[in-house]
């Protein structure tokens, strides 16, 4: 959100390019305050534009956002890029009495997701799309009821079909073949998804996911609530990065009232934020340790964890950190005394966890189950614009804090680690060089903190739309908020890391030795509470 | 492979001394009030306290103001945005397990058959992953429930008792009555936090029903957003017949309100 002038001539730039060559037939403004550019234009421009974006300028698709007014859809696609610190945001407006659009999946991968769930929760339809089918809504909802669109009554408990007659789309037809389905409900505390592996012989040779068994319609309860309610589920839709998504809904709050929260409140969050990535990479690593069977290396790790949450809660009263953000600032100081007492407690866990990969470094038993499997590529990365460690251990340097940087992360130096084999070794070894980075920015921000108050002193409400972001511990996190001038949410919309990808697990988990699953599994780490919302 | 084996040694042993004695540890808990009920002698006082509080937890009844334990999700806003009250006092404590029905009718139900060992299938019907989490801690060692008899088991065939966390998604309405029913009984449900207790922040909706309760009977619940594993291991305790159940109330309702027993 910082103004770079560097990114102002870049924003000036495109505008003209964009002007140029849609003279007519697109409105371009920017918003210099926001480092961001805003198109809109006619739906037979979209595919044009969008590959102009993402070939010839090389941008991302972050998300894509659908947005019900008076009588218009307005669609809104978001692009951000690797080295420059702007976003383009792409609107398409068109006439609610019709549902159509062209799909731009056939040259973006990274949108078919977004665009089945377009699909499935307001009925649009995304022309030319490969494969537009159900994702979010399961056989219990008749055809034809899309619960995000206005006019569906999200207070009453919607009476559901008793079925239970799922059937994947499309089996393997090959003599031998079978299918094994893992879930909804497996393993000790994992989350409800289900897999379903298919296999001819030995090998398991494709993995279908199916997910959002935890749809709870976060974004839809959120309509009609006040701010502070709103602020609960975000911070508690998915529990183990309730920071980082509470982070990026109080920002966008604070972008539509544009209030800045002070340079102290600015300074903790990064703290906080870089804390729970460290108990979260802890925890991933546990989670790794314990699907290769190792059992020494998975106490040890579960140990680390634990000491993690005990100096999250003994410290800030939550051992997941709830409670801490507010649209403004923080709720929670730091003392000098805790201030020393984290510092020590971090370097004190990643001692032990730095004793703890050097051991499993040299266990060739422990590597050889790593090593090549669970494959995914840069370009598979890019076409599917993953993201957080697991583009970053394929490859692609991609972290918001660095390419649009919040909070007080553009005033903290560090570099973002990235691996280039992308598979599971890669990803163990990203997070542990990721833990470490977190307890240098912590280590280096702790010793110098702003003084002065942890929250703006109010909060005047202003009526408006803005999107926050934050880059939770799985990877980039995006949420749109539309708010009343009485501060009532009207819309709201989350990207979340594992949503975004999943997507891509089936690079990973193709061609593999059917005991290797958990393995795969684990050195993805992601999250169902996070992707289903 | 011996360094596995020496550093296994080497680390020692950290599992907590509860139950035989009380866990002392700073962070084991996100703790609750404490000092509840409170009488106030000015009711505009006691009504702005109730009103800070967004799961009506604290509750004004004329000019006292009591506190729901099951209804608390740890926001801190009670403690953080207003003038605390004086003496306002938070509790780190965890033995916060309830009782739906009459100590005496749990006793009879299990204390027998699950007293040495106890199976549990853990379902997760829309959990936002933190209660999940402390589930896993139990089997990690700072906690180590297998020395107490309790066991995560895969397969609900084995299970005694189906540990759930969430508010109970549509989606996960038939997987969860499957795995109820696969259950040999005597069967045992524990809803664990305040979304299987009664929808938590998400409550009840076109998308959740909002608790358990409202789909197979509870025998137990732990309060708590997520309940720390100490106050699940509490609930296992209480649930065997080898604790104290803090209290015995019935379950609150996603529409707020509540009833005593
Ligand atoms: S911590 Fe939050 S939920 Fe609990 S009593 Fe206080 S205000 Fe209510
Ligand atoms: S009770 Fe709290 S911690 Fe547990 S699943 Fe619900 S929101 Fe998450």
């Amino acid at each position: 959100m910082a103004q770079d002038p560097a990114n102002n001539l870049r924003l000036l730039g495109l505008s003209e390019a964009i002007a140029k060559r849609w003279h007519w037939q697109v409105n371009v403004s920017i918003d210099a305050d926001l480092s961001r550019c805003y198109v809109e234009g006619d739906r037979d421009r979209l595919p044009e534009l969008c590959r102009w974006l993402i070939y010839d300028l090389e941008y991302g698709l972050g998300s894509l956002i659908v947005e019900e007014t008076e009588g218009d859809w307005l669609l809104r696609y978001i692009f951000y890029g690797e080295p420059a610190g702007e976003q383009v945001h792409l609107g398409v407006r068109f006439n609610k009495k019709e549902n159509t659009v062209p799909s731009i999946s056939t040259i973006i991968h990274a949108a078919n997701w977004h665009e089945r769930e377009a699909h499935d929760l307001f009925g649009l339809v995304f022309e030319g799309h490969p494969r537009l089918i159900n994702i979010v809504r399961h056989e219990e909802w008749p055809a034809g009821i899309h619960p995000l669109r206005q006019d569906f009554d999200a207070s009453q408990p919607y009476p559901h079909l008793q079925v239970d007659s799922w059937r994947p789309n499309g089996v393997v037809q090959a003599p031998g073949a079978f299918m094994m389905p893992i879930g909804p409900v497996y393993a000790d505390a994992a989350e409800s998804a289900l897999f379903l592996l298919e296999s001819v012989g030995e090998d398991v040779i494709r993995t279908s996911p199916r997910f959002f068994y935890k749809f709870r319609g976060v974004e839809k309860i959120a309509e009609g609530q006040p701010l502070d309610r709103v602020l609960l589920l975000a911070e508690r839709f998915s529990g183990t990065s309730a920071f980082a998504h509470s982070l990026a809904f109080c920002q966008a709050v604070e972008t539509i009232c544009q209030v800045k929260a002070p340079a102290r409140a600015q300074a903790l969050r990064v703290a906080f934020a870089e804390l729970e990535r460290f108990r979260h990479h802890v925890a991933a690593i546990a989670g790794v340790c314990n699907s290769t069977a190792l059992a020494v290396a998975t106490s040890q790790a579960g140990i680390l964890e634990e000491e993690a949450l005990r100096l999250c809660g003994s410290l800030l009263g939550h051992r997941y950190l709830f409670g801490l953000n507010l649209p403004g600032g923080v709720a929670c100081d730091l003392d000098d005394r805790q201030i020393d007492v984290l510092s020590s407690g971090v370097q004190t866990i990643f001692r032990k966890l730095e004793r703890l990969y050097n051991l499993l470094r040299y266990s060739s038993s422990f590597l050889d189950r790593l090593e090549e499997v669970g494959l995914v590529t840069k370009e598979q990365a890019r076409d599917y614009g993953l993201v957080g460690p697991i583009a970053r251990a394929s490859g692609l340097a991609r972290d918001l804090r660095k390419v649009l940087p919040y909070a007080a992360y553009g005033e903290v130096s560090f570099e973002v680690p990235k691996e280039e084999e992308g598979d599971g070794y890669a990803r163990l070894r990203l997070l542990f060089r990721e833990a470490e980075q977190s307890v240098n920015i912590l280590g280096s921000l702790l010793s110098s903190l702003p003084i002065g108050e942890i929250a703006a002193p109010d909060l005047a409400l202003k009526p408006g739309a803005a999107l926050g972001w934050a880059e939770a511990p799985r990877g980039a996190a995006f949420h749109w908020l539309r708010i009343d001038e009485a501060g009532v949410v009207r819309r709201y919309h989350l990207t979340t890391p594992s949503f975004t990808n999943w997507h891509g697990f089936h690079f990973a988990a193709e061609d593999f030795a059917y005991q290797d699953f958990p393995i795969i599994l684990a050195s993805f780490g992601l999250s169902n509470a996070e992707c289903d919302r | 492979m011996w360094e596995w084996v020496w550093e296994g040694i080497r680390q020692g042993i950290v599992t907590t001394g509860y139950p035989a004695r009380a866990e002392t540890a700073a962070g084991v808990s996100p703790g609750f009030p404490s000092g509840l009920p409170r009488t106030f002698t000015d009711p505009e006082e006691a009504e702005t306290l109730a009103a800070c509080c967004p799961s009506e937890a604290l509750v004004r009844e004329g000019r006292q103001v009591i506190f729901r334990d099951q209804r608390c999700i740890h926001c801190y806003r009670c403690l953080r945005r207003i003038a605390p009250p004086q003496e306002w006092r938070w509790q780190g404590n965890y033995e916060w397990a309830v009782s739906p029905r009459p100590r005496a009718e749990l006793a009879k139900k299990f204390d027998k058959s699950f007293r040495r060992s106890l199976h549990l299938r853990v379902i997760d019907a829309g959990a936002c992953g933190a209660c999940l989490s402390e589930i896993e801690q139990l089997n990690k060692p700072y906690y180590n429930m297998h020395r107490l008899g309790f066991f995560l088991t895969p397969t609900p065939r084995d299970a005694d008792l189906l540990l759930v966390a969430g508010p109970v998604t549509e989606h996960m309405r038939l997987p969860l009555l499957k795995a109820y029913e696969a259950m040999p009984a005597p069967k045992a449900v524990l809803a664990l936090g305040a979304c299987a207790i009664y929808g938590g922040v998400f409550g009840s909706s076109f998308a959740s029903l909002g608790g358990v309760s409202s789909l197979i009977p509870v025998d137990i619940l732990v309060p708590g957003c997520p309940p720390p594993p100490l106050a699940i291991l509490h609930a296992l305790l209480a649930l065997v017949g080898r604790a104290e159940p803090h209290r015995c109330e019935s379950i609150a309702s996603p529409q707020g309100g509540e009833s005593h027993v």
